[in-house]
């Protein structure tokens, strides 16, 4: 069997910073082989040399217009260590940003999709709607990529009133938008007909490699981390976990489009259940945390992350352990693209919800 | 001199170069006039014909090259360079209109009216950069495809009747000719990614291959309903053929088969897997950088692109026709406009398929060619012919 052996990334326009040695037969694929590592940045070693505020930045980085979420579960883990009481508004904040962090990175999904599958208006449309979210998580956060807003004891500062108008009517307009997502590409035939049946991920095969967020709702798996081991104020929220059967690319991309009703609809509960009073707990001085070990866990927008602490009481973290989303779905990606044909390879693979910088640490 | 640093200046660079350039010129023209007769008699001619143009036109007729000359029609009108301005001002249409659909501004800056001469602009940038060829590429047959590939689309030109009088060529077996000249797209496809000795390259050009033979036949079995209909292979008489009723009308089912056929022809979006960027880069032309690589995605394209959209309103829309908006006398003129028209129009369906439809696969994409349009150009072909048969034609069939 004569084979060809093509390697895609890192400098590929349909590649991130990784390389997928794809082995073709024809035009079927063999084997797929991805090769991480290219954006390795030691964010776990670095950890170890800076101390607990430091560190928020520098965590931000691995996944950048998912910031908030990045740093919710490093918070969850130090503030479970520190024994620290967070105001409630804080964490209604909190819950904003991430749902808002959610959208972003969401939108961001859709658009890389319209790209992959060669729709140049559905990579714009859903790059420019990201502006609604990201002007409104300015004017929270005060930045419109990089937060560094969530820190433990509460966030970093309040949120203005007008929040609650402007956040309405993006939530409106963007309702609307999203109808016209599904006329364009959810339920363009085109797109039906390459992306449905496509690259399946099986139930037993999503559970069997740890492949997490989205991508295992999508095989039929009811699993987020905000139900199933509800941190900060997911528990009072109302909000449905969609699950699609089906597996394959199109379910994967609808169960992110849901996601995003479902996050304006958190967004809307929030603002109005949100309470008065202080932001955050006056640390003094440095953040000592006590000697010990914690887990902290959230759900981000590709999926569930986690970080290990370990303290020794001083100054910096003892060890730090991450485990990002994307690590956990970059494993089944030789599974989902084997005897597929090399055209579906692109929006199959990133409908796994795959970030170079977010599995490369 | 003063660095270049914006397109302006750039222009006021090639101004200053080509201002020196026509002075030199006419210095030597000047020593010349002196010197040889010829030039002499030359410049009495042209100083003449400033009062009294006509003259000069029957200076150029004369020699071979005026108005009426066939070189001029095709060098000029209706031939090259009436194809390259529509190529590139549909190259700027298209940006512009799909910046509007994708709620952006598109080009801006260049030529200081909406980006007009941001075509023109990046043809300069291209013409200004290396061209570059991989090691062990087989250099002739490379820097060849990118001719061959031009050669194609202008040579479809030649058929196109866009005026019933001012025409390039007009032959018995012109329908045929298209496929004559169009059948060689699939082998200069091949051999760019062939020649190329490039992975990606080659994976466009077997693609492009499949593909344009897949489509060839459909096109040419929806094309011989109206053969038929006509009763003749002369585009000419075919076009004469439909001064009652477009052929659009009477046969819409070859209409359609032959309107996919020719995006997949001219691998435009949904049909675009010879250069699908996400999968393969940009297929057989990867290789190919500076003016060869502008060649190939930019002018040579759009050429093909404007021959075809031609083609498809000649054939089924009635080419020429429409009702009369000029005075008597501007006979031409009216027919180039109507012609122009709906060739435009064409274009602009092509380009708004290009903004809302995602890029189809190639397995499907050859069943689609194989099974669905064959069966459909045939079942026109049937239906034409049974109506011919019963004499339910509403026009008079053979001319």
């Amino acid at each position: 069997m004569s084979t060809l052996t093509i390697s895609v990334g890192p400098q590929h326009p349909g590649s991130g910073h990784f390389r997928l040695i794809v082995t073709l037969d024809g035009d079927r694929i063999v084997d797929a082989i991805p090769d991480p590592g290219y954006v390795h940045r030691g964010e776990e070693k670095l950890a170890e040399y800076r101390n607990y505020i430091q560190n928020i930045p520098h965590f931000e980085r691995m996944g950048l217009h998912d910031a908030n979420n990045m740093m919710f579960a490093y918070v969850n883990a130090v503030e479970h260590l520190m024994d620290l009481k967070v105001p409630e508004r804080a964490d209604y904040i909190r819950v904003i940003m991430a749902e808002l962090n959610r959208l972003i990175a969401h939108l961001y999904y859709t658009a890389i999709t319209g790209i992959f599958v060669g729709h140049s208006t559905m990579f714009m449309w859903p790059v420019g709607d990201r502006e609604l979210f990201i002007d409104l998580a300015q004017m929270i956060a005060g930045q419109r990529v990089s937060y560094a807003f969530i820190l433990p004891g509460g966030v970093r500062n309040d949120m203005p009133e007008e929040v609650k108008k402007k956040a309405e009517k993006a939530c409106d307009y963007f309702e609307k938008r999203l109808v016209e997502y599904d006329k364009l590409l959810m339920n363009n035939p085109l797109f039906e007909r390459r992306a449905k049946g496509v690259g399946i991920l099986t139930k037993q095969d999503a559970i069997r490699l740890g492949v997490v967020g989205p991508a295992l709702r999508a095989s039929g798996v009811k699993f987020d981390v905000r139900r199933n081991d509800p941190y900060s104020v997911y528990d009072r929220l109302d909000f449905d976990i969609p699950v699609s059967n089906d597996g394959d690319t199109w379910a994967r991309v609808w169960v992110h489009m849901e996601e995003m009703k479902q996050s304006m609809r958190i967004i809307r509960q929030a603002l109005k259940q949100i309470p008065t009073g202080p932001v955050k707990v006056n640390l003094r001085g440095q953040v000592r945390v006590p000697p010990g070990e914690s887990f902290g866990r959230a759900e981000a927008s590709r999926g569930e992350i986690s970080y290990y602490l370990v303290s020794d009481g001083g100054r910096f973290p003892y060890r730090l352990r991450v485990i990002t989303p994307s690590f956990r779905n970059m494993i089944a990606m030789p599974y989902v693209l084997k005897g597929m044909v090399l055209a579906d390879m692109p929006p199959s693979y990133w409908s796994l919800d795959y970030w170079p910088v977010e599995a490369d640490r | 001199m003063s660095q270049i640093r914006t397109f302006n200046d750039f222009l006021k660079r090639i101004a200053i170069v080509v201002g020196a350039l026509v002075v030199i010129l006419a210095v030597i023209f000047g020593i010349l006039v002196f010197t040889v007769p010829q030039v002499k008699a030359f410049n009495n001619l042209l100083l003449a014909s400033f009062s009294n143009p006509r003259l000069m036109l029957d200076f150029l007729d004369r020699h071979g090259v005026g108005f009426n000359s066939l070189l001029f029609r095709v060098v000029v009108f209706p031939g090259f360079t009436w194809a390259a301005l529509i190529a590139a001002e549909v190259i700027w249409f298209e940006r512009k209109f799909l910046a509007k659909m994708q709620v952006r501004v598109g080009p801006l800056y260049a030529g200081k009216i909406a980006g007009l001469l941001q075509p023109i602009a990046d043809v300069i940038k291209l013409l200004f950069k290396e061209m570059i060829s991989p090691a062990r590429s087989d250099k002739l047959i490379y820097y060849s495809v990118p001719v061959l590939l031009m050669a194609i689309g202008s040579a479809l030109l030649a058929i196109i009747p866009v005026s019933e009088a001012w025409l390039i060529m007009r032959s018995d077996v012109s329908v045929l000719a298209i496929f004559a000249v169009a059948g060689f797209g699939p082998l200069v496809v091949l051999l760019a990614g062939w020649a190329s000795n490039s992975k990606y390259p080659f994976i466009g050009g077997l693609r492009g291959l499949h593909q344009l033979v897949a489509f060839e036949i459909p096109m040419l079995v929806s094309v011989l309903g109206i053969v038929l209909a006509a009763g003749t292979l002369d585009m000419v008489n075919v076009v004469q053929a439909q001064s009652s009723v477009w052929f659009v009308v009477l046969m819409p089912l070859g209409a359609i088969a032959f309107f996919c056929c020719m995006l997949a022809e001219l691998e435009r979006l949904p049909f675009d897997m010879p250069e699908a960027e996400s999968e393969i880069v940009v297929g057989y032309m990867t290789e190919y950088s500076s003016m060869a690589f502008g060649n190939l995605q930019g002018l040579a394209a759009y050429i093909r692109f404007y021959a075809m959209a031609g083609i498809f309103t000649t054939l089924f829309l009635g080419g020429w026709h429409g009702p009369q908006i000029l005075p008597a006398g501007f006979e031409i003129a009216q027919q180039v406009e109507w012609f122009t028209i709906k060739t435009l129009a064409v274009m602009v369906l092509v380009i708004i398929l290009r903004g809302v439809a995602p890029r189809y696969r190639m397995d499907l994409l050859l069943r689609m060619g194989w099974a669905r349009l064959l069966v459909l150009a045939f079942v026109n072909l049937f239906l034409v012919l049974l109506i011919i048969q019963m004499g339910w034609f509403p026009i008079k069939v053979g001319v």
